[in-house]
């Protein structure tokens, strides 16, 4: 196993280091070009949601990042300690967001979803939430 | 994220280049306003083919700014956008409102 973490604060700027710093830790999987920009985006979508969802503006705090690679697959981590989701269930349908007024699309779990082979979320209200990812890369693939 | 608004007869060509996230979407949101508020057209382009990484923060631009557009009257139309974007846009379901065309 091959294993990369990071502790990063909540902030949008950083969006860009963070998808683009795990997908290039994947490219030790020798994944295709089309699985690489999957895989950014599933970490964009998780990553953007702590940063817009988990914590109150203005609130310094930091967004945890974890990459194991073995043999066949990557499992990418991304955790935050903010407010939490009530319904996990309801918050991963399609077109569902708490934000509509700021043009929120309630995508971001179905990106998820569509780029990823597993997608597990736990959460608890006031403590936070961790989303697991998946993806298979099969060797020759 | 870059922003040309080239007009042309008829029609604003939105040419967007870079990475369409929620960092970026403050200024792009802005920039297309600015563009669509001052349009007297009928057509209105959103030209991707410049477009290197977008996420579903794009697709909630995309979806704002059509709103936007269909109040003013005006016809909608995305091209350009490379085989993992038009994915995405799949499968939000953008293309059912608005119209695909070719480059
Ligand atoms: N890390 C998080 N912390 C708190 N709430 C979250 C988090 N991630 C997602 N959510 C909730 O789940 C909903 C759906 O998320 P998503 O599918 O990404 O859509 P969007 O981000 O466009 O609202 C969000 O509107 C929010 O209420
Ligand atoms: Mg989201």
């Amino acid at each position: 196993m091959n294993k990369f973490c990071m502790q990063i604060s909540a902030l949008s700027s950083n969006e860009a280091f963070v998808r683009s710093t795990v997908s290039a830790f994947c490219a030790h999987l020798n994944p295709t070009l089309e699985q690489l920009e999957e895989i950014k985006t599933a970490v964009s979508e998780a990553f953007t949601n702590c940063v817009v969802h988990a914590y109150s503006r203005g609130e310094e705090q930091t967004i945890g990042v974890e990459v194991s690679l073995e043999k066949d697959r990557a499992s990418i981590i991304i955790e935050d300690h903010g407010k939490g989701i009530e319904d996990v269930e309801k918050a991963m349908q399609p077109f569902f967001t708490t934000r509509p007024e700021q043009e929120r699309s309630g995508m971001g779990f179905t990106l998820m979803n569509t780029f990823m082979d597993s997608v597990t979320v736990t959460s608890q209200v006031g403590n936070g939430t961790k989303v697991v990812m998946t993806k298979i890369i099969k060797e020759g693939d | 994220m870059q922003i040309e608004i080239i007009h042309q007869p008829n029609k604003l060509i939105a040419r967007l280049a870079g990475e369409l996230d929620e960092y970026s979407a403050v200024e792009v949101r802005k920039k297309l306003d600015w563009a669509i508020d001052l349009a007297v057209v009928q057509n209105f382009i959103f030209d991707f083919s410049g477009v290197t990484f977008m996420d579903s923060t794009g697709i909630g631009v995309l979806l704002g700014r059509y709103k936007k557009l269909k109040a003013k009257g005006m016809y909608v139309h995305i091209t350009g956008a490379n085989g993992h974007i038009d994915k995405i846009l799949n499968t939000a379901g953008i293309y059912t409102i608005i119209n695909k065309i070719a480059k």
